[in-house]
């Protein structure tokens, strides 16, 4: 997985391995939606796994963030099961931190709200020692002027943020989104693409530290740059295709579905 | 002929149906039935073990977060409900009481009224109305809002983010209710025994306030109030674990919350229904 890694280097920590991992649908869990998974995350990468619709990808993220159990095979994060992660195993599961398509925000709480509720809850800290921390990061999302505002009342592109903002305000060390660029505008995704890269650099807003990523989307074009890893699913396998000159030159069909381009009439 | 023999054919349909055995369809809706209920006693049973666990255990987690949340619940299943609670006392006390001395009055049993309060009003109508209509108010606004956030996706994100459903939606509703009922129900009381006095005044009743609240007082024991206290307190709980049973427990769609609305404020109706009679039989008992 580490190929283009300095082989005099230590290796790097994996954070998630997956081992023959069976992924069934998170609402029909006799129906398998991905077979036969191996996959290895080391600390620092930036994975991008590409899927047309219903090809399993929200099933792998719920998998990988330990919502849900995996049908068959080994899968390990922060070299635990999460299938038994319990209260005493809640340091190891708050160290992921996770993007839900449809930004799923609480109806009842305003943006700062929620984006301040993990931070209250773990740290039992009043709304006035959890303010400094959220305003910032508001900031930092450019929600301030929404802040009071509940997710009814607020765009989805912001409300979209919001959960992004809410997913960092623990400052996870493994980010899972889950298609994170779909049916954004063309400025937010632009955003994103560019604080989620700054994000695998180390951003300074969270010391500077590098963040993993995995990222599920239905279009590779706006994932082109950087140090990325790519991989596809297709006919119920998790397929690595390595950087995106390999994802560029592949000659499968279904990656070529999601680079957009024009495929050969069938002869 | 031709109606006699209609008749006769009917007769002859009854009669067979009377002898012949349940038809494997109406058989199986009884199974079906029945098994259902057993699995919903069942559910219900460990919803409530399960939320006293996470009260127990977790009392200590988050209090910043957790005790605002059940001081709102608390307000909302109690203090805002006072002012429908002011009326319901009234005509309560005003409807015993005109009904009481109506028929008192014919065979002299005057001085029997503050016994007959105690009676319907403390260790029955009292406990019992107040909790319907918590759970008429209050319960069904539970269904609906923990089934649409169950729908919309919103527990899986409390799970994603390492916070328990369990101790975030349902231990404020589950302790916010309990204290609701209880407070509601004391006040109902109270409302309705101040004014049957004052229903029975104005029919020209002769019985001064003090005897009035002397009989009253003789008529209740101590059992009374812990029966009160305890009976109360279960209906809120039981009415919060039902309610938020049939919200939270299994994955809804938007469009069966209606539905499962209907289900779980029948349910809350019968599970008060059987622990007033559990009560009855503890008073007899008593």
């Amino acid at each position: 997985m580490n190929e283009n890694k300095d082989s005099a280097a230590p290796p790097a920590e994996t954070l998630m391995q997956m081992s023959g991992v069976t992924v069934t649908a998170m609402r029909d869990v006799s129906f398998i939606v991905l077979e036969d998974v191996d996959w290895t995350v080391t600390r620092g990468e930036f994975w991008v796994v590409g899927g047309p619709q219903h090809s399993g990808k929200t099933d792998l993220v719920l998998l990988a963030a330990g919502l849900m159990p995996s049908f068959q095979g080994s899968y390990e994060i922060f070299g635990k099961d999460p299938q038994t992660f319990g209260e005493a195993q809640l340091a190891e599961r708050l160290r992921v931190g996770t993007v839900q398509e449809g930004g799923m925000l609480f109806s009842h709480l305003t943006l700062a709200e929620n984006v301040s509720l993990p931070l209250r809850y773990h740290k039992n800290l009043t709304p006035g020692e959890a303010d400094a921390a959220v305003k910032a990061l508001l900031d930092l999302m450019e929600l301030t002027p929404l802040a009071a505002v509940t997710p009814a009342n607020v765009a989805a592109n912001w409300r979209h943020r919001a959960v992004l903002a809410r997913a960092l305000i623990l400052q996870p060390e493994l980010l899972l989104l889950d298609n994170p660029l779909a049916g954004l505008a063309a400025r937010h995704r632009f955003w994103w693409r560019n604080f989620l890269d700054e994000l695998s650099r180390g951003h300074e807003f969270f010391g500077g530290q590098p963040m993993t990523l995995v990222s599920t989307t239905d279009d590779f074009r706006p994932w082109q740059g950087g140090p990325k890893r790519f991989a596809i699913l297709r006919d119920k396998k998790f397929i690595p295709l390595g950087a995106w000159k390999e994802v560029e030159a592949a000659d499968d069909p279904a990656v070529k579905e999601l680079l957009s381009v024009q495929l050969e009439p069938a002869t | 002929m031709q109606k006699h023999w209609n008749n006769a054919l009917h007769l002859a349909e009854k009669q067979w149906l009377r002898r012949a055995p349940l038809p494997k369809s109406y058989s199986d809706y009884l199974g079906r039935k029945l098994f259902l209920f057993l699995l919903t006693v069942q559910g219900l049973g460990a919803f409530a073990l399960i939320t006293l666990g996470v009260i127990l255990k977790k009392h200590n987690v988050a209090r910043n977060v957790i005790h605002p949340r059940m001081r709102q619940e608390t307000v909302r299943a109690g203090v805002a409900l006072i002012p429908m609670f002011s009326f319901v006392a009234l005509a309560l006390g005003f409807l015993v009481i005109s009904q009481t001395v109506a028929v008192a009055a014919r065979f002299g049993a005057i001085d029997y009224i503050g016994t007959v309060m105690v009676t319907v009003i403390v260790r029955e109508l009292g406990p019992l109305l107040a909790a319907v209509l918590v759970l008429a108010r209050v319960g069904t606004a539970h269904v609906i809002e923990l089934g649409t956030a169950r729908a919309m996706g919103e527990v899986e994100s409390l799970e994603a983010l390492g916070i328990d459903p369990m101790h975030y939606l349902i231990v404020p509703r589950v302790i916010g209710m309990s204290l609701g009922v209880f407070s509601l129900t004391v006040y109902l009381i109270l409302g309705a025994l101040g004014s049957g006095y004052l229903f029975a005044f104005l029919q020209d009743v002769a019985l001064t306030p003090g005897d009035y609240f002397k009989e009253l007082a003789n008529s209740l024991t101590w059992l009374d109030f812990v029966l009160l206290a305890l009976k109360a307190t279960l209906f809120g709980f039981f009415i919060a674990i039902v309610t938020c049973y049939h919200g939270l427990a299994q994955p809804l769609r938007l469009e069966e919350v209606s539905r499962v609305t209907v289900r779980a404020v029948t349910q809350g109706i019968i599970v008060c229904v059987l622990i007033d009679a559990l009560f009855i039989v503890l008073y007899l008992l008593g």
